[in-house]
């Protein structure tokens, strides 16, 4: 009998050689004729072992890692097949802590099941959630989902229930779902993961969000750096098209409901989500003054359901088990859980699934493990790079959207990067500015020029020209950004920089805080 | 050096006459002209234009907003570097010098061989193996001076 060995092909394993793991593991199995068979899986998450190879023994999968092609000939010698002691060997794979004290509930099959096989899928209890859904009218879907209190994972934290309701109460001959796989923020990548790992799931929570709201036609527009997901899901698409879980009759109801992917052209404003359906309809992406809301007036003015890769892949384990199941995870208006990206300068960089409430310190701490260079945590940046910088004291902050709303942070889209004492804090200030500047639609004014103003600032500050003034300059100049803008870009790039100022103003050469 | 800058219209029209009716067909046609050609020459976007019945100020107004879309040819090897944050808390600045000073070259720009051309990027959703780099379209994680230079060497004896 063939014994299945596990090889990554998520992104992030292939940049650490596990395509190359992967032959020598099939030549080395030819050279000593033993039977097995590969599956390429998509990654668990615990980035310090890839590329994790996985055997499966008949007491469960065990894991070995991080390896690399000159490892093999010596694992086989070991008898890794059987489970066998390795130095690489990180024993049974669900027995791993980082693992064990997940929540794994949007991300339950990442990892574990064959991406591209639609039977894994079945098996592993995929399209329950579109079975049942097809049971319930739209309204009733449209009610667990609102019911389950899911907000969405791409930044805004919109409760999703209400986004459907209005579209399906909007009358329309033509009505959308885009899917916003732009996953643009630095510090994330749990949209890659999932879309790599287990690109089913996003399929069913959109198709599940066309049948409730009564749209015949899906988006996903996914960020141009991630070719390998582009490959994934065109592959799932036409499997899912193949099997009747996609196309003009799904699973035989008589509705029509087909996705296309659409790629994007590295913008960063395209992941706001009507600079995003500007793009769709092949502008310049441009942010839309709002109202109308997309829910309303969408892409190409129909009503449209925009909604995150995290948030679409959460609605097959709501509408299956019910909104009060997922409910049950989570803690205050944060319901359910929320795939934490732990980035950065971290001994265990990786993914961590858990309920909203765990607290950020236990994040970089006992996930994390401390700083990957041994040197003091200094500051942690939360929710992207529009997210304020936390330093080391206030990391017992809860990770839910109130808390850290109460810190004067976003959660974002739940990217956590780590820096360790050699930061330079006004640099990174001014970083923001940069990143802000390079990349505004250019609509309205204290975007588009006080970006440029403020890294200015920034400089003159760090070069001790007038710098109490400077610093003052740039407080107001935050203010007006913060109030004017049109969109979170300008609105909130003030965040990290005025975290900047107000937890390290040494590194700007200023003593203290001010207010 | 003008065999460089060679590009091949029939492509260009096949692309655009065979996306011209998807829904918002210009982002797509932009999208695959780039992946095919490694830029967009001035005359593809007249060429667009046409066929989609646009304005070419429309189609250059497009072309010219995504960071993607090049308006010069690329080097052989395009090698992209992230900027952002977690690359940066795991001495992305120090790599990136290092690759500068290496190449000769500023973001931006081209090597006079044409061998090479170095871009920013911000962010490869790889930020639990930073610092991350691509080399002709190849993720490399956790990259270090010592990975580029010897891919850089290994490229040299390929006489690529
Ligand atoms: C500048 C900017 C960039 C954004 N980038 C993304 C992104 O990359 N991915 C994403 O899902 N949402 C992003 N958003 C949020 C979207 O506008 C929108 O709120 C989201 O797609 C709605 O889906 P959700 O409710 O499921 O989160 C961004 C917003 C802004 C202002
Ligand atoms: S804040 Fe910036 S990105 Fe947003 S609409 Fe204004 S100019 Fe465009």
């Amino acid at each position: 009998m063939s014994v299945r060995v596990y090889i990554p092909r998520d992104s992030g394993a292939l940049s650490m050689g596990a395509e190359s793991v992967a032959d020598a593991i099939a030549a080395e199995a030819r050279r000593r004729r033993l039977d097995i068979e590969i599956v390429r899986n998509g990654s668990r998450g615990l980035y310090w072992l890839e590329p994790m190879v996985e055997v499966a023994t008949p007491s469960g999968r065990v894991a070995y890692g991080p390896v690399a092609a000159k490892d093999v000939a010596s694992l086989f010698d070991s008898g890794f097949l059987t489970g066998g002691k390795h130095k690489l060997a990180v024993g049974p794979t669900d027995e791993i802590p980082y693992l064990k004290r997940q929540e794994r509930l949007t991300f339950a099959r990442v990892g574990i099941i064959d991406p591209l096989s639609l039977d894994d899928y079945v098996e592993h209890g995929g399209y329950r959630g579109l079975e049942r859904a097809l049971a319930l009218s739209g309204a009733q879907v449209v009610e667990e989902v609102t019911a389950s209190g899911l907000r969405g994972r791409g930044g805004a934290g919109f409760p999703a229930g209400i986004k459907w309701k209005t579209t399906l109460e909007t009358e329309a001959k033509q009505k959308y779902v885009v899917c916003n796989a732009d996953e643009g923020d630095s510090g994330t990548f749990a949209d890659r993961m999932l879309m790599e790992g287990d690109p089913f799931v996003l399929i069913e929570g959109m198709t599940i969000a066309g049948l409730a709201v009564g749209a015949t036609r899906g988006y996903i527009y996914l960020r141009s750096e991630y070719p390998h997901a582009l490959r994934t899901l065109k592959a799932a698409i036409a499997a899912a098209n193949a099997s009747n879980y996609l196309g003009e009759n799904v699973r035989g109801s008589g509705k029509t409901f087909r996705i296309d992917v659409r790629v994007g052209a590295g913008a960063y404003i395209c992941g706001e989500e009507t600079a995003m359906l500007e793009s769709l309809e092949g502008k310049r992406g441009m942010v839309r003054y709002k109202p109308p809301v997309p829910a309303i007036a969408g892409l190409f003015g129909a009503p449209t359901v925009v909604n995150n890769v995290v948030t679409l892949a959460t609605i097959p384990i709501v509408v299956e088990k019910g909104g009060s199941f997922y409910k049950d995870f989570g803690m205050g208006r944060s319901r359910g859980t929320s795939p934490f990206q732990l980035a950065g300068n971290l001994k265990y960089p990786g993914l961590v699934e858990k309920a909203f409430g765990v607290t950020l310190r236990e994040l970089v701490y006992d996930f994390g493990g401390g700083t990957a260079s041994g040197r003091p945590v200094r500051a942690v940046q939360v929710g992207g790079p529009l997210g304020s910088y936390f330093p080391e004291a206030k990391l017992d902050v809860a990770m839910d959207y109130e808390a850290i709303a109460a810190e004067g942070g976003i959660l974002g889209h739940g990217g956590i990067v780590v820096f360790d004492d050699t930061v330079d804090l006004a640099r990174m200030a001014r970083y923001a500015m940069e990143f802000c500047a390079l990349e505004s639609c250019g609509k309205c004014t204290p975007c588009r020029i006080g970006s440029t103003r403020g890294m200015e600032l920034i400089d003159q500050i760090i070069a001790d020209r007038d710098r109490a003034a400077s610093a003052a300059l740039l407080r107001e100049l935050c203010d007006t950004m913060t109030n004017a803008s049109l969109c979170a870009l300008g609105g909130l790039t003030p965040l990290p920089v005025m975290s900047a100022l107000k937890h390290f103003p040494g590194d700007f050469g200023l003593s203290g805080e001010p207010t | 050096m003008a065999a460089e800058h060679e590009w091949d219209r029939e492509t260009v029209r096949r692309i655009a006459t065979s996306l011209k009716d998807e829904p918002g067909a210009l982002m797509p046609i932009l999208r695959q002209v780039q992946d095919e050609l490694g830029w967009i020459p001035g005359e593809a976007v007249a060429m667009i234009a046409g066929i989609l019945n646009l304005s070419r100020a429309e189609v250059h107004g497009v072309s010219s907003f995504y960071h993607d879309f090049k308006h010069h040819p690329p080097g052989r090897c395009v090698i992209q570097v992230c900027r952002a944050e977690s690359c940066q808390a795991m001495g992305g600045a120090v790599l990136a010098d290092h690759i500068r000073k290496r190449l000769g070259i500023g973001f931006g720009e081209t090597t006079s061989d044409r061998r090479f051309t170095l871009e920013p990027v911000y962010c490869l959703g790889n930020c639990a193996c930073s610092p991350a780099i691509v080399v002709d379209g190849e993720l490399m994680g956790r990259a270090t001076p010592e990975h580029f230079d010897q891919m850089i060497t290994n490229r040299n004896g390929n006489h690529r």
